[in-house]
């Protein structure tokens, strides 16, 4: 039962790019077609779930028990840029088709503010209270996190296709009335705000 | 490009939030209050001002195919100075805008200049790249954050003015953010295209 309402907290009701702001720059850049969306999404939804994985487990290992908590921006930065790096090339020679549909995205990830910010997020308050820190529990967070990605940005994708036919006064023109479309799609979100 | 151009380019012709919609992050989440926005601004602009100086500074002794690894290390060692400063000596500031200071690391303004401007100039126009950039993030942080602010909590820099009953809490909730900032976008844009135009009409003139 924790878990269902931590995802659904997760998924509708922090939702990582509506409401917590994390994730901006995908949101708005690569939001111009559903398809594109999607891969973004999924790119993410890879990344993050291996970066949360492994700074949760350098976090509980390695940066409390040496008492250097303070490196941890740093570590944490380096650890998700040379993890994407990883997973290009592995993606590249295990699964040329995948790496053809994710590859793109990927460098773009790197500076994904969503990925370090749910990374230290995690850590700084356990995802379910009574739980305390847990590497499961921050992996599944950030599953549950990178889904909600999912939704906001194909969502948006959505309203921007048919944002492109609509007439639009010429200093509102590309990103203004996307940002505009977005708050009110954030507005329909917070209709979620007391359902956990 | 003369010095003073260098820096003030910043401000409004390629201010970094407003016109390249950089660092979109930082401007939506923590412009719910001026005060806030001021220090964000400020944090960031420390960060810009001393990485592009050291990066400046090494751009020939860093080799070329693994710079942006070296760049990223280099603004999240001084991202964690700030971060540690403002926890130590402004702990209601450090609160308030939480995750968003170790995130100045994947502001892509900071990294973006140094890929873009110190890995290629002298140090001395570095720094006022740096500078000029930051001031021009935090005059558009403000800018958002004052309407923000007035409109939602009736207050300026903290100073309340209009009675809690008439406030429009949207604004300082998620879809404000959103509406505002595209509002702001819209019409700095639309006020730095009449500029140029009546500049041109007038060389035409002449």
């Amino acid at each position: 039962m924790e878990y269902i309402l931590m995802i659904i907290g997760a998924v509708l009701v922090n939702n990582i790019i509506l409401v917590q702001f994390l994730g901006i720059c995908p949101f708005l850049g690569v939001s111009s077609k559903v398809n594109t969306a999607l891969g973004m999404g999924v790119a993410v939804l890879f990344v993050m779930t291996l970066a949360t994985l492994v700074t949760s487990t350098l976090q509980m290992y390695v940066l409390v028990p040496l008492n250097i908590t303070y490196l941890q921006t740093i570590l944490f930065i380096l650890v998700i840029a040379s993890l994407v790096q990883m997973v290009e090339i592995v993606l590249k020679k295990m699964s040329p088709s995948l790496y053809k549909a994710l590859g793109v995205f990927l460098p773009l990830i790197t500076t994904n503010c969503a990925v370090l910010g749910i990374a230290i997020k995690v850590t700084e308050q356990p995802v379910i209270a009574s739980h305390g820190f847990s590497i499961l529990d921050s992996t599944l967070y950030a599953v549950a996190i990178s889904i909600g990605f999912i939704v906001a940005i194909v969502l948006f994708a959505g309203l921007r296709e048919q944002l492109e036919l609509v007439e639009v006064p010429k200093g509102m023109k590309g990103v203004p009335i996307a940002l505009l479309t977005a708050g009110i799609l954030a507005m329909a979100f917070m209709g979620f705000s007391n359902l956990v | 490009m003369s010095k003073l151009n260098i820096l003030t380019k910043g401000f409004f012709k390629e201010n970094p939030s407003l016109i390249l919609v950089l660092g979109t992050c930082p401007t939506l989440a923590v412009t719910t209050s001026v005060n806030n926005a001021l220090g964000m601004g400020a944090a960031t602009t420390f960060v810009l001002l001393m990485s592009n100086i050291l990066i400046s500074m090494l751009k020939n002794v860093i080799p070329d195919k693994i710079r942006i690894p070296c760049f990223i290390v280099i603004i999240a060692t001084f991202v964690s100075m700030i971060d540690l400063i403002i926890q130590g000596f402004l702990p209601a500031l450090s609160a308030s805008l939480g995750v968003f200071i170790p995130l100045i690391v994947v502001n892509c303004i900071v990294l973006g200049r140094a890929e873009a401007f110190a890995s290629k100039n002298p140090v001395f126009d570095s720094l006022l790249d740096g500078l000029g950039m930051g001031i021009g993030f935090t005059i558009s942080l403000v800018l958002i954050a004052a309407v923000r602010e007035v409109l939602g909590a009736g207050s300026f820099m903290g100073f309340t003015f209009i009675p809690a009953n008439y406030n429009m809490l949207l604004f300082v909730l998620a879809p404000g953010a959103f509406i505002v900032y595209g509002f702001v976008m819209a019409a700095v844009r639309q006020i730095l295209n009449n500029v140029e135009a009546k500049r041109k009409a007038k060389q035409a003139k002449a």
